[in-house]
C-alpha cells in the first residue's frame, strides 16, 4: 500500500497532535484562534485539549485532531546525501580498517578573516549543536592553525603534517574575500603539490554556495548548519573510498 | 545533611591531601608567572577603558607597547606608572593612546625613589578599582538583605542567548518572572579564543552574546529592576573563561555579576588553551572572584559529555577536589564553590538512576558546604521531546533528593532548537512539580547501609583517590598532557595563548595581586 494517513488508534483515523504558542493572552477568543489555526492546517475536527497562559500575553496550546490528507509514499522525493552519515565510532573504525593509521586534518581561517567560529565549531572538542568536534575522533589527528593564517603557511603545515585533508573556514565575505581567498588557496596547493599528493581541499562558511566547488578548485564546500559529524563522514567517504 | 553514604573520613582526608599535593606545583607555577591578560586586568582596575577605532581595547594596546619595550616579566604597573610620571600624563587611557601611537617609551626605573614612586602611584590607582569591586559587593549584600534570596533550594538557573543584548534583556526578565533565580547569558561562540574583551553594547553574536562591560552593566541594571518587582534578588551569571579570564573577572566584579563559570581546566581541555596560561589566569581570576563575593561554577559536567559518565565518574570527583583546592588557595570560601556535576549516564543502562543518585550524593557529602551546580542531561537527549521531558523530571528529582544548590533547568528540546518560550515554560513546570511534590524527600531518603548506592559512591571515591595518587606521582601537567580528563591530551608547551605567558623577573610587581593576597 502506498497511500497512508496518520494513525491514532484505528487504521485510517487520520489523528495527529500539535502544540504551539500564540502571542495573545489566554481567553475564549484565544482558544478559538487556536482551533482556527488547526483548522487551517487541515485538522478537522480539531480538539483543543490544553491551553495555558505563559507570562504576559502568550498562550500555549495542545490540539488533537483529524487530518484528511493522504500521503503517497511512492511520490516521496528525498535528496540523498552522496555519502552515508556515520557515528563517531563508525568513523574511527572505518579509518582504522581502511587506512591503518590516523587520518591527518589541518584546519585554518585564511586571509584576514579572524572569525574562528566556524573552524572551531567543526574542529574543537567542544563542537556545536551537541556534536563533538573532529578532535573528539580518536582516529583523526587534528591541527587547528587558528585565524589569519597565510596561504603559504597553510601549505607548509599541510605538507609537514602530511595532511590528508585541509579544512578552510571563511566567514568574512566583504568584496567576495571568501571566494578570492579560496581560489588563492586551491591554486597554491595545485602549484605546490602534484595531483595524488594533494590533500583533499574543503572550505566552509555561511555564505558559500555548495555548488561552486569546481569553480573554486576545491573538493567540497560546506555551508551554514554543517556539523562535525557530517564533515567526518565526508572525510571517511572521500579518503577511504568506503561506504560503511 | 547527616551522612548517608557512610564515607570513611580517612579516605576523604586522603583525597583532599592528595589533591593539595597534586595542585601545589601548579600554584607555584601560577605564582611565578604572569600573562598578558593578568596585566590587562591590572590596567582595567587602574581605570583604562575604551578601544581604538578598530575595536582593539586600549588595555591591549598599552600592554603590547610595554611588552615591546621591557617585556612582561616586571609586570606592567611599574613601567606604566613610571611613564605617567615622566611624561606628565595623568589620564591613564590617554597614556595608552599615546603609547599606541608610539609616542611613549617604557622602562623600569633604576633609582629606588622612582621605583617606589611608580609603585605607590600604581597601588593607589588599582586600589581605586578594587574599591569599586568592594562597593558592588556591599550593594549586593544590601539588595539581598532587602529583597531576599530565593525561597527554595536548589536555585533555579536559566540560560538566555540571543546574540543581541537588547533581546536578551526582555527574555531574561521574562525568565525571572517565570521563576528563574539565576540568569546566565551564554557567550558568543568563539569569544573564549579572542585575546581581547570586546567593547560596548553588542547586538550580534554567534549562538550567544559577547561578554562586554557594557553588556554586563545593562543586564545587571535590568535584573535589578525585575528583582525589585519580584521581591527576590535575581542573580546574573557569565563566563570567566578563555583567554581573557582575568579581565572578565575584573569586569564582573566592577559590574556586580553574581556568579561566574570559572573552571580550572576547562579551557585547557575543551578550548586547547595552553595549560600554563590557564592556570596563571585562573588563579588571578579566582582571587578577584573571592574579593567580589562571586560564586564560581566549575565545569566538571563537560567531562561527562565526552567520556562515559559511569567510567569517568571518578574524574569528576578528582576535578572537583582539584577545583576546591585551587579555589581555597585563591581565597574563595566554601559558599562560593558551585562545583559542577551532571546527569549524563546513558538512560538505557540498567540502574542508571541509582548510579546518578550515588554520584550526586557523593558530591554532596564530599563538599557539604559548597552550593554544587547540578547540570541536566544533554548527551542522551535525542529530539524525542517526550522522553526528554521525563529524563529532565528524573534529573530534577535527583537534584531535590541530594540537596543540590544550583539547578540548571534542562530543556526537553536540548539538541533540537534553542529553547522556545513554551519549552522554558514546560521545563519550569517540571522543576516546580518536583520541588513542590518532593522538595523535602531528602529528609526521608536514606540509602540502605551497604546497599547499591553506598557501594557505588565508595568505589567512585576509591577510584578518585587512586587516580589522584597517580597524578601526584607524575604531576598534574603530565596527567593533562596524557588525556586523563575528558580524554583530551594537552601538553604544557602547546595550545593557544602560550606566547602571552611570561616568567616573573625578580622585581615583578603587581599591586592587585598584592592587595588580593592581603600583603599591601
Amino acid at each position: 500500500m502506498t497511500i497512508v494517513r496518520p494513525y491514532g488508534d484505528t487504521t485510517g483515523d487520520g489523528m495527529v497532535q500539535l502544540s504551539f504558542t500564540l502571542p495573545i493572552p489566554h481567553d475564549k477568543r484565544a482558544e478559538g484562534a487556536a482551533i482556527q489555526l488547526a483548522n487551517k492546517m487541515g485538522m478537522d475536527p480539531a480538539l483543543l485539549v490544553h491551553a495555558k497562559p505563559m507570562g504576559d500575553g502568550f498562550t500555549f496550546f495542545v490540539v488533537y485532531g483529524k487530518v484528511s490528507h493522504l500521503v503517497d509514499t511512492d511520490k516521496v522525493q528525498v535528496v540523498e546525501r552522496d555519502y552515508p552519515l556515520l557515528s563517531a565510532k563508525e568513523v574511527n573504525a572505518t579509518i582504522k580498517r581502511r587506512l591503518r593509521r590516523r587520518l591527518n586534518v589541518v584546519g585554518a581561517c585564511i586571509g584576514t578573516d579572524a572569525h574562528t567560529v566556524g573552524i572551531d565549531a567543526i574542529l574543537n572538542l567542544k563542537g556545536i549543536a551537541g556534536e563533538k568536534g573532529l578532535e573528539y575522533y580518536s582516529e583523526l589527528s587534528v591541527t587547528n592553525m587558528g585565524a589569519q593564517v597565510s596561504v603559504p603557511d597553510l601549505v607548509e603545515t599541510a605538507r609537514e603534517r602530511k595532511a590528508d585533508a585541509v579544512l578552510v573556514s571563511q566567514v568574512v565575505t566583504q568584496r567576495d574575500a571568501h571566494l578570492q581567498n579560496t581560489r588563492a588557496m586551491s591554486a597554491a596547493f595545485r602549484e605546490a603539490l602534484p595531483t595524488g599528493k594533494r590533500p583533499l581541499l574543503i572550505v566552509g562558511g555561511p555564505r558559500f554556495d555548495e555548488l561552486m566547488a569546481g569553480e573554486l578548485g576545491v573538493d567540497r564546500i560546506f555551508s551554514r548548519g554543517t556539523t562535525p559529524r557530517e564533515v567526518a563522514s565526508y572525510l571517511v567517504h572521500a579518503l577511504t573510498g568506503s561506504s560503511s | 545533611m547527616a551522612s548517608k553514604l557512610d564515607l570513611d573520613p580517612r579516605v576523604v582526608r586522603t583525597a583532599r591531601r592528595l589533591a593539595a599535593k597534586a595542585g601545589q606545583p601548579v600554584v607555584d607555577l601560577a605564582r611565578s608567572h604572569t600573562t598578558v591578560s593578568v596585566e590587562r586586568a591590572v590596567l582595567r582596575l587602574a581605570g583604562v577603558h575604551g578601544a581604538d577605532s578598530d575595536g582593539i581595547p586600549w588595555v591591549n594596546r598599552l600592554v603590547d607597547a610595554v611588552r615591546a619595550d621591557v617585556g612582561l616579566g616586571h609586570g606592567v604597573a611599574v613601567p606604566v606608572f613610571h611613564a605617567m610620571r615622566s611624561t606628565g600624563v595623568d589620564d591613564i587611557t590617554v597614556l595608552a593612546q599615546k603609547a599606541a601611537a608610539g609616542a611613549v617609551r617604557f622602562d623600569v626605573p633604576t633609582s629606588k625613589s622612582e621605583l617606589s614612586a611608580a609603585r605607590r602611584a600604581a597601588r593607589a590607582r588599582t586600589n581605586g578599582g578594587l574599591k569599586i569591586v568592594d562597593q558592588r559587593r556591599r550593594e549586593r549584600d544590601r539588595l539581598i538583605k532587602r529583597l531576599g534570596d530565593p525561597k527554595q533550594r536548589p536555585w533555579i538557573y536559566l540560560i538566555v542567548a540571543t546574540g543581541d543584548i537588547y533581546e536578551d534583556i526582555p527574555q531574561a526578565q521574562a525568565a525571572a518572572r517565570a521563576g528563574a533565580d539565576v540568569i546566565a547569558v551564554i557567550r558568543s561562540t568563539g569569544q573564549s579564543l579572542l585575546d581581547y574583551v570586546p567593547e560596548g553594547a553588542t547586538r550580534e553574536g554567534f549562538a550567544g552574546t559577547y561578554a562586554t562591560q557594557e553588556n554586563f552593566r545593562l543586564m545587571r541594571a535590568a535584573l535589578d529592576e525585575t528583582s525589585k518587582e519580584l521581591g527576590r534578588y535575581v542573580r546574573l551569571t557569565n563566563y570567566a573563561s578563555g583567554l581573557c579570564m582575568p579581565e572578565i573577572a575584573a569586569l564582573a566584579g566592577m559590574e556586580r555579576l553574581d556568579m561566574m563559570l570559572n573552571d580550572s581546566m576547562y579551557g585547557i581541555l575543551f578550548r586547547d588553551i595552553n595549560p600554563i596560561r590557564t592556570f596563571v589566569d585562573q588563579r588571578f581570576s579566582r582571587q578577584v572572584h573571592a574579593r567580589a563575593g562571586i560564586i564560581i561554577n566549575t565545569g566538571e559536567d563537560n567531562y561527562l559529555t565526552t567520556a562515559d559518565a559511569v567510567e569517568a565518574a571518578h574524574t569528576v570527583t578528582v576535578s572537583q577536589l582539584l577545583n576546591e583546592f585551587f579555589a581555597h588557595e585563591a581565597g574563595l570560601e566554601d559558599w562560593q564553590l558551585g562545583l559542577g556535576h551532571a546527569f549524563e549516564i546513558n538512560p538505557e543502562l540498567p540502574e542508571s538512576f541509582r548510579l546518578e543518585l550515588a554520584h550526586a550524593l557523593l558530591a554532596r557529602e564530599l563538599f557539604p558546604d559548597a552550593p554544587l551546580k547540578w547540570m541536566p542531561p544533554t548527551k542522551h537527549m535525542t529530539g524525542d521531546v517526550f522522553r526528554g521531558n521525563l529524563l529532565d523530571g528524573f534529573f530534577n528529582l535527583v537534584g531535590a533528593l541530594t540537596g543540590q544548590g544550583i539547578l540548571l533547568v534542562g530543556m526537553m528540546t536540548e539538541a533540537v532548537v534553542t529553547p522556545w518560550l513554551s519549552d522554558r515554560d514546560i521545563a519550569l513546570q517540571n522543576v516546580r512539580y518536583v520541588l513542590t511534590g518532593a522538595g523535602k524527600l531528602h529528609e526521608d531518603f536514606v540509602p540502605a547501609p551497604g546497599g547499591f548506592i553506598q557501594q557505588r559512591a565508595h568505589s567512585v571515591l576509591d577510584e578518585a583517590v587512586s587516580l589522584l595518587g597517580k597524578i601526584v606521582d607524575q604531576s598534574l601537567l603530565d596527567a593533562i598532557a596524557e588525556g586523563t580528563f575528558g580524554i583530551m591530551k594537552r601538553p604544557a608547551d602547546r595550545g593557544k595563548g602560550l606566547d602571552g605567558v611570561a616568567r616573573h623577573e625578580d622585581d615583578y610587581y603587581n599591586p592587585v595581586t598584592l592587595a588580593l593576597e592581603g600583603e599591601a
